[in-house]
């Protein structure tokens, strides 16, 4: 690993995983998950691990955000509190 | 004393940082009222599990790791590869958790097409009034 881009990229995922689930708005919420997804294939490929690295990068910031965007179409946009 | 919390606690940061990634994603899932919000939260649970098992593969700085891809140039070089065994196991997780997302929203869906909401809160009073 490279010690100053690990700190970086790990302080700025923890910060947008919070972000995620406390806005209230759920498109912004599923595209602050989209960005933590792709920080962490960012992480795996910096950890050496170009494998998991690219398939996160493809399924779990691609894939899985279309899920949850076709998902959020068919219900409600807004969170109520 | 400081040299020891240096050496010990911040020396592996990637663990505490996976331990708190668990703890948010664990408290989206049991305190958010909205459905979609315990998805994102169990999403979150399911990629610091991963963040802890590659870590375990790393090595750290000194001696540099790479991808174990053979090469005689790098270890000439001084490089060591890292352990293989961790990614295989998380490459496979990394399909099973977004075949879990799916079923989730599949679920979720079908909640919606029911309740007419997706708030915890409130399919849990229509339940009760349609139970009475």
């Amino acid at each position: 690993m490279i010690v100053p881009i690990d700190l970086a990229l790990l302080t700025l995922i923890v910060i947008i995983a919070l972000a995620a689930i406390t806005v209230r708005d759920l498109l912004s919420a599923i595209m602050l998950l989209c960005a933590y997804s792709f920080l962490m294939a960012m992480v795996w490929v910096e950890m050496h691990s170009v494998d998991v690295g690219f398939t996160e990068a493809a399924v779990g910031a691609g894939a899985t955000t279309a899920f949850l965007i076709a998902a959020l179409s068919r219900t409600v946009r807004w969170e109520k509190k | 004393m400081i040299e020891w919390f240096i050496e010990e606690l911040l020396a592996k940061y990637n663990y505490w940082v996976s331990i708190i990634l668990i703890l948010i994603g664990f408290y989206a899932m049991i305190a958010k009222d909205n459905l979609i919000k315990k998805v994102i939260g169990l999403s979150i649970f399911q990629t610091a599990i991963f963040l802890f098992y590659i870590s375990l593969a790393d090595i750290g700085p000194i001696p540099k790791g790479t991808a174990p891809i053979v090469s005689e140039e790098m270890i000439h070089m001084g490089y060591v590869y890292v352990n293989p065994l961790p990614h295989v196991l998380i490459l496979t997780a990394i399909v099973v958790a977004v075949a879990t997302t799916a079923v989730a929203l599949a679920l979720v869906i079908r909640l919606y097409e029911e309740y007419g909401t997706i708030e915890e809160s409130e399919i849990i009073e229509l339940e009760r009034q349609r139970g009475l």
